[in-house]
């Protein structure tokens, strides 16, 4: 037997989830289509919620799937400490990991993710299942916390996860203007972000206050200037490959040194390779051969 | 079993490979037999050495048209017995494709063949002020391909994550066949996380034949620090006491005094052979926060009744690192034979664990070095033995499973950073609960469905198929 045992939460939320019969689990449904639509005799169930287990000391977090990451954030501020997650308003730890968008600030804080250190869900048949393990370093056995972020709850749905935390840095700074952003990342040392819409690029500082003021200064020296924040990010996630491709139509705006881009209009992405739509395929009907968890949510379709 | 150029398998791998790189000597089979690992129970078949992507799909073909399954193997320095074959299979070997494809410094990323070794990739990288940052201590001879097989972590993995945060995509043989780019080298693709269920896999899911790998700036400014203590306590408090501090240095490595003792004589980097445990810290970035975070952490040891070193220039970072490195090599003065165990445990729990491992290893009658990554727990007791001692394995792998249970325990794992392999597979159960096991054999049939890379690892038998179980019995008597 697993040395972990669940909580009273975890089993109750896995006995509404049962073995039978579509189900989703609902979050903040501040994306809920992403992906595609849930068929409508679909049951909806939530997940649990709340700050299971903190020691600020560790640097990790068990949180119900089910929390606000408002939530999870303020619990985390407390502390001097942040999780790599996007702070979305409303929407929910689960939902933020099932859809797995990183943050803006990916380049210099790492992905999403790499914030999953271990997840309890609930499989098709019903059972609850450990995937990953609660240090910040593990390698026992296959990693399936991977494959759970981003998988839009279609393997299993979550109900609680560790995370790993980080220290909120002492000082922080966005900068924009209208300079090459190639330019400045190869000038920069660490930023955590820079953003560009063809046009103008925003860049983001953080760390010591010595260190971004003369980080800052270099932004500045090539053409930056102090800005409150980031552009609102354009609705559709595509591959930056799908942006060279593609005719331009609407804004875009490209997360530099991450592979993502945001588009205003959804436009086609090159189609996956046979192989890799035929992994999808054989892992879906591996975790749930009788496709209910998430039932109408595509992964590779989600934008 | 003698392989005879008749044999229809070796005709088939004969018409892909050239003979000379199609091996069936006892002695390379027997070499290859084997990992760095104390395990010695393997058997190999042919050993192919390809030199390309479809040479790769070539033998597979050949083992799957034949019913052998597949080992990949890099250099054999796995500490897991992840390479080590069972039930002679074909064994595919990546050090010939060794080669380093392309840079682009500019989106910091770099091609590389799964044969490249660790540091000529980052040797190669620093005329662009790059590097990889997983930096294994066997990196001067372990692979790309096996550090991505085993996720590899290294001492400055502590800031920047183990190997699966730095690859970006890699090409996979399938035991189809088929050649498939899991992830993308730009960064990110959608769908699933493929890439990130691959890496660490063990060789259990096909086999890299390239990986696209992120590359790393080179920090502006490094600070390495020195710190010595009286009492393994105090040295572990001030580990914790540094994270807590919400301090995340580029490393924190710890060694304790047999160690420290054992390295002054093999290389003499310097080390106080009367302090109990040192703890080197690197913080590394812009000078600012380098130097405000080295000042704390000197603060943070004086408090514990440290005592501080700072190196003043490269020449000293460089001799206090090569303390570090030589550790392994140290060893060999003192005992013929050592078991390296490899745990973690919560940050907060490793003074606690260490009084234990060192408890255990009394009752057991052995000795025990400590020369381990402390900043993310991870800790690796070193049993030290001479094999010729009659009754001692059983002695050694005692404590060993006490020490992964004192680990589990406290809520820690079976390990950071070896895999499981051989070695631990049939601890899983302690750690994971059928269901949880059932769910990685899974993403094993998913990708594998007949089972045919590296069978018999990582996957206690039970929680898979019979054939797996048959072959994954491990025959009495191998262990060393
Ligand atoms: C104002 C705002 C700002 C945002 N900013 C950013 C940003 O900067 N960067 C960024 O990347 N994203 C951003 N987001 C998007 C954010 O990441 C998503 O809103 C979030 O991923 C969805 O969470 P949710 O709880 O609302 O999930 P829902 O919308 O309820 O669900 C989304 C999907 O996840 C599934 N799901 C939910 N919970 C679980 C679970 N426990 N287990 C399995 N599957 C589950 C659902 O079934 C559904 O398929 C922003 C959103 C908003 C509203
Ligand atoms: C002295 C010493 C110090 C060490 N220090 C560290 C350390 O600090 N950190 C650490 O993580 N490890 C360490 N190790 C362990 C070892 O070096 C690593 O596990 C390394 O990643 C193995 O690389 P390799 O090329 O030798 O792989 P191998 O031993 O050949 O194989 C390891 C696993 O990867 C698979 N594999 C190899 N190549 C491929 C491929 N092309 N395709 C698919 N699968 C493949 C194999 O099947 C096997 O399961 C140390 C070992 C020694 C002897």
């Amino acid at each position: 037997m697993s040395s972990r045992e669940a909580s009273a939460d975890l089993e109750s939320f896995a006995a509404e989830v049962g073995s039978d019969g579509p189900v989703a689990v609902v979050g903040g449904r501040t994306h809920w289509e992403i992906g595609g639509q849930c068929p409508n005799e679909t049951r909806l169930v939530r997940a649990p919620s709340g700050v299971r287990d903190f020691d600020p000391a560790d640097m990790t977090i068990r949180v119900g799937a089910g929390t606000p990451v408002e939530e999870l954030d303020a619990a985390l501020a407390e502390a001097g400490q942040r999780a790599n997650l996007p702070v979305a308003p409303g929407a929910t730890v689960g939902g933020v990991l099932a859809v797995g968008r990183d943050d803006v600030h990916a380049l210099g804080r790492g992905r999403l993710r790499d914030a999953l250190l271990e997840a309890v869900y609930v499989a098709d048949d019903g059972r609850l299942v450990t995937a990953g393990g609660p240090t910040v370093k593990n390698v026992s056995g296959f990693d399936l916390c991977r494959l759970l972020a981003g998988s839009l709850g279609t393997l299993g749905l979550l109900g609680e996860v560790i995370l790993r935390t980080w220290p909120r840095p002492a000082a922080q700074q966005w900068l924009a203007g209208p300079c090459d952003p190639v330019n400045l990342r190869r000038s920069m040392y660490w930023p955590s972000s820079i953003l560009w819409d063809g046009e103008m690029t925003w860049v983001h500082l953080e760390g010591h206050e010595s260190d971004v003021k003369s980080e800052a200064e270099l932004a500045r020296s090539l053409g930056c200037e102090p800005t409150g924040g980031p552009p609102p990010l354009p609705a559709y996630r595509v591959p930056t490959g799908a942006l060279e491709a593609g005719q331009p139509t609407g804004s875009y705006l490209v997360q530099i040194g991450t592979g993502m881009a945001y588009v205003s209009e959804p436009r086609p992405i090159p189609d996956a390779d046979p192989a890799v739509v035929t992994l999808h395929k054989r892992l879906k009907s591996e975790f749930d051969p009788r496709g209910r968890l998430n039932p109408g949510r595509d992964p590779l379709a989600a934008r | 079993m003698k392989f005879r150029k008749a044999d229809p398998l070796m005709r088939d791998l004969r018409r892909v490979l050239p003979s000379d790189r199609v091996r069936v000597a006892p002695l390379e089979r027997s070499i290859m037999g084997r990992d760095a690992s104390i395990f010695e129970g393997g058997r190999a078949g042919p050993v192919c050495f390809p030199i390309s992507t479809e040479e790769v799909q070539g033998c597979v073909d050949a083992a799957r048209r034949h019913g052998r399954a597949v080992v990949p193997r890099g250099a054999g320095t796995g500490l897991a017995g992840g390479a080590v074959p069972l039930e002679e299979p074909v064994v595919v070997v990546a050090t010939k494709m060794n080669r380093l494809l392309s840079v682009d410094a500019d989106q910091r990323v770099a091609w590389v063949q799964p044969g490249m070794i660790n540091l000529d990739l980052s040797r190669a990288l620093a005329p662009y002020g790059l590097h990889f940052a997983p930096d294994p201590s066997s990196q001067q001879v372990c692979s790309l391909g096996g550090n991505v097989g085993t996720n590899a972590g290294g001492p400055h993995c502590l800031a920047l994550g183990v190997t699966s945060a730095h690859v970006l995509a890699a090409e996979v043989v399938l035991m189809s066949g088929e050649s498939v780019v899991l992830g993308d080298a730009d960064g990110w693709t959608p769908g699933l996380d493929l890439r990130g269920a691959y890496v660490g896999s063990e060789g259990m899911l096909g086999i890299t034949t390239a990986i696209a790998v992120r590359l790393t700036r080179n920090p502006p400014a490094v600070e390495t620090l020195l710190l010595a203590f009286d009492s393994v306590d105090a040295a572990a408090q001030t580990v914790s006491a540094v994270i807590a501090d919400g301090i995340v240095p580029a490393a924190i490595e710890m060694m304790d005094k047999n160690i420290i003792w054992a390295v002054e004589n093999f290389v003499g980097a310097g080390f106080p052979t009367d302090a109990a445990a040192v703890v080197i810290v690197e913080v590394d970035g812009l000078p600012g926060g380098v130097a405000a975070e080295a000042d704390r952490v000197a603060e943070l040891a004086v408090e514990r009744e440290g005592s501080v070193r700072r190196a003043t220039d490269d020449e000293e970072r460089a001799l206090i690192w090569k303390g570090r490195k030589s550790a392994f090599g140290a060893i060999a003065q003192i005992k013929p034979n050592y078991y390296l165990h490899d745990t973690v445990v919560p940050r907060t729990r490793l003074a606690e664990v260490m009084n234990q491992v060192y408890e255990i290893v009394d009752e057991h009658d052995l000795q025990v070095m400590n020369v381990f990554h402390a900043g993310d727990g991870n800790l690796h007791p070193l049993l030290l033995y001479d094999a010729r001692e009659p009754g001692i394995m059983e002695r050694v792998h005692a404590a060993g499973s006490a020490i992964i249970e004192a680990s589990l325990a406290v809520g820690g794992v079976l390990s950071g950073e070896h895999g499981i392999g051989i070695e631990k597979r049939d601890f899983m159960p302690l750690m994971f609960g059928e269901a949880d096991l059932d769910a990685q054999a899974r993403l094993r049939r998913a990708f594998d469905p007949e089972e045919m890379a590296n069978p018999g690892k990582v996957l206690p038998t039970g929680a898979s198929c019979a054939e797996v179980n048959a072959l994954g019995k491990v025959p009495e008597g191998v262990w060393g």
